[in-house]
């Protein structure tokens, strides 16, 4: 990491009565929540329940119909907040520009922004993927990727932003148990480096155990629990319980 | 199409205002351009020689059994500049790159590529939409004045071999000279660079409106296509009316 992301600190991130109907059907139903400096807080819950409609609202993808996103405070609606402060999102499908490089796509905040010379551009997209175990894979296309490489790369591409807010969404799917556990200790190990903000949208309830300072657990557009992961497994809402403890078991 | 025309008018607003960025996004438009250019001239060329040489079957034997065979180069020549040429080659253009871009485009938003762009503070219309729409609205009127002199030579050649027909070519040139003037291609040019921004705006737009997957996008590029046709020929009416002025 380069000097400017040592001196990075997250930021705090506050949701208040957020509200989102699609078509008349209501998405989110008035969620209160707060997400402190460099914490990492997962947010689990069922397909469907809202979770990466959330997660769009916090980036500024959506915009709510009621309610508001802070970030320290100030709203994200505002031009100056988006300006201020700096956040990244690591796409479920990855989201890489298909017709770049993936070295292109990882330089491509810095380049599209004229933030540096073409020189530190290489030097700094060489850094972010070496970081992530992709040393070989600059001058690949992301047609030629694996799922859990089109991850770890588009990881890379929101480093390179250096963001003091970075949302995750289900950043484990489709991945096998071992790209999942690389998965998950980079997003630890950023904490660690960084100190960000993390927020972490996910179905993986090892994955949200391993990582979360706090968990909360969604269900139909309203939050159920928010608590530390030894707190949630003790909560006494059923839905909570259930959703934590599926499992299949075969019937003989 | 036409509820959507207000939300196109703002789009050609906001990719005229990112204009100023054109020159640092010139690696773009020039792929782009060449795209276009790579991707049509061969077919503008197979396409154009034979607009000419059927409209010169069309009208010269009536013509020349009237006994009006020096209107024949005039005939040919303003029906190829004026109308088919800008027409064709613009509804060519629409097919073939209108619907690259809406599929390029639509499947950059179904994927949420162009969400990416969002997130890292990148103006999707100034990285996506200006680039194409400036090669376009360069390229086309390019792509038509090549279009009408491969036309007139078509229209020339079919005059000559044609048994029912036979005007040399040095007549067919001089009966053109007299009635076709500068005037006539610019008018041509100018319409095709008006269908041009029809093509571009149609078609990103379609693009960027894209919902769904595989079908979504296919459902984007037909709009794209069967849009654009029908806003350049109803707008060949109005320009050619503004132009016989």
């Amino acid at each position: 990491m380069n000097s400017h992301a040592s001196d990075q600190h997250g930021v705090r991130l506050e949701v208040r009565g957020l509200h989102k109907s699609f078509d008349g059907q209501e998405v989110l139903k008035g969620l209160d929540f707060e997400v402190k400096p460099g914490e990492v807080f997962t947010i689990m819950g069922p397909s469907g329940s809202g979770k990466t409609v959330l997660l769009k609202h916090l980036i500024g993808l959506e915009q709510p119909d009621g309610g508001e996103i802070l970030i320290e405070g100030r709203p994200i609606s505002s031009p100056e907040v988006m300006d201020q402060y700096r956040m990244a999102m690591v796409f479920q499908s990855g989201a890489l520009l298909n017709s770049l490089t993936v070295g292109e796509n990882v330089g491509l905040y810095l380049s599209e922004h004229r933030l540096k010379s073409p020189e530190e551009i290489a030097r700094i997209v060489a850094e972010k993927l070496d970081v992530l175990g992709l040393k070989d894979a600059e001058n690949k296309m992301p047609s030629d990727l694996s799922g859990g490489m089109i991850k770890r790369v588009a990881i890379a591409r929101a480093l390179v932003i250096e963001p003091q807010l970075i949302l995750y969404d289900e950043p484990t799917s489709e991945l096998d148990p071992l790209s999942a556990v690389a998965i998950a200790r980079e997003i630890v190990r950023l904490r660690e480096r960084t100190h960000l903000t993390s927020v972490v949208v996910t179905h993986d309830r090892e994955m949200a155990f391993g990582v979360a300072d706090r968990i909360a657990v969604i269900n139909q557009g309203r939050i159920l629990a928010i608590d530390a992961p030894e707190g949630l497994r003790r909560d006494p809402n059923p839905l909570v319980q259930e959703f934590l403890q599926a499992t299949f078991k075969r019937q003989d | 199409m036409f509820e959507n025309i207000g939300e196109m008018v703002v789009l050609f607003w906001r990719a005229l205002l990112a204009m100023p960025a054109a020159w640092r996004q010139r690696q773009k438009v020039f792929e782009q351009f060449f795209e276009i250019g790579n991707a049509s001239l061969l077919m503008v060329s197979i396409l154009s020689f034979f607009v000419g040489g059927v409209i010169a079957l069309q009208t010269a034997p009536t013509l020349v059994g009237h006994g009006l065979a020096s209107a024949v180069g005039g005939v040919v020549g303003l029906a190829i500049c004026r109308e088919l040429a800008p027409v064709i080659m613009s509804i060519l253009i629409a097919g073939r790159i209108g619907s690259a871009m809406a599929a390029e485009i639509g499947s950059m938003r179904v994927y949420q590529e162009i969400d990416a762009l969002r997130t890292m503070n990148i103006n999707p219309i100034q990285y996506l939409v200006m680039p194409r729409l400036v090669a376009i609205v360069v390229a086309l009127p390019l792509l038509v004045i090549f279009s009408i002199l491969v036309g007139w030579l078509g229209g020339a050649l079919v005059c000559m071999v044609n048994h029912s027909i036979e005007i040399s070519f040095a007549s067919f040139l001089a009966t053109f000279q007299d009635v076709v003037r500068l005037r006539d291609v610019f008018n041509g040019v100018f319409k095709s660079f008006i269908f041009a921004w029809v093509v571009g705006v149609v078609s990103c737009h379609q693009g960027l409106i894209t919902r769904g997957g595989p079908r979504g996008i296919g459902r984007s590029v037909t709009k794209a296509v069967v849009n654009s046709i029908v806003l350049i020929v109803i707008l060949d009416y109005l320009l050619t009316r503004v132009l016989m002025e």
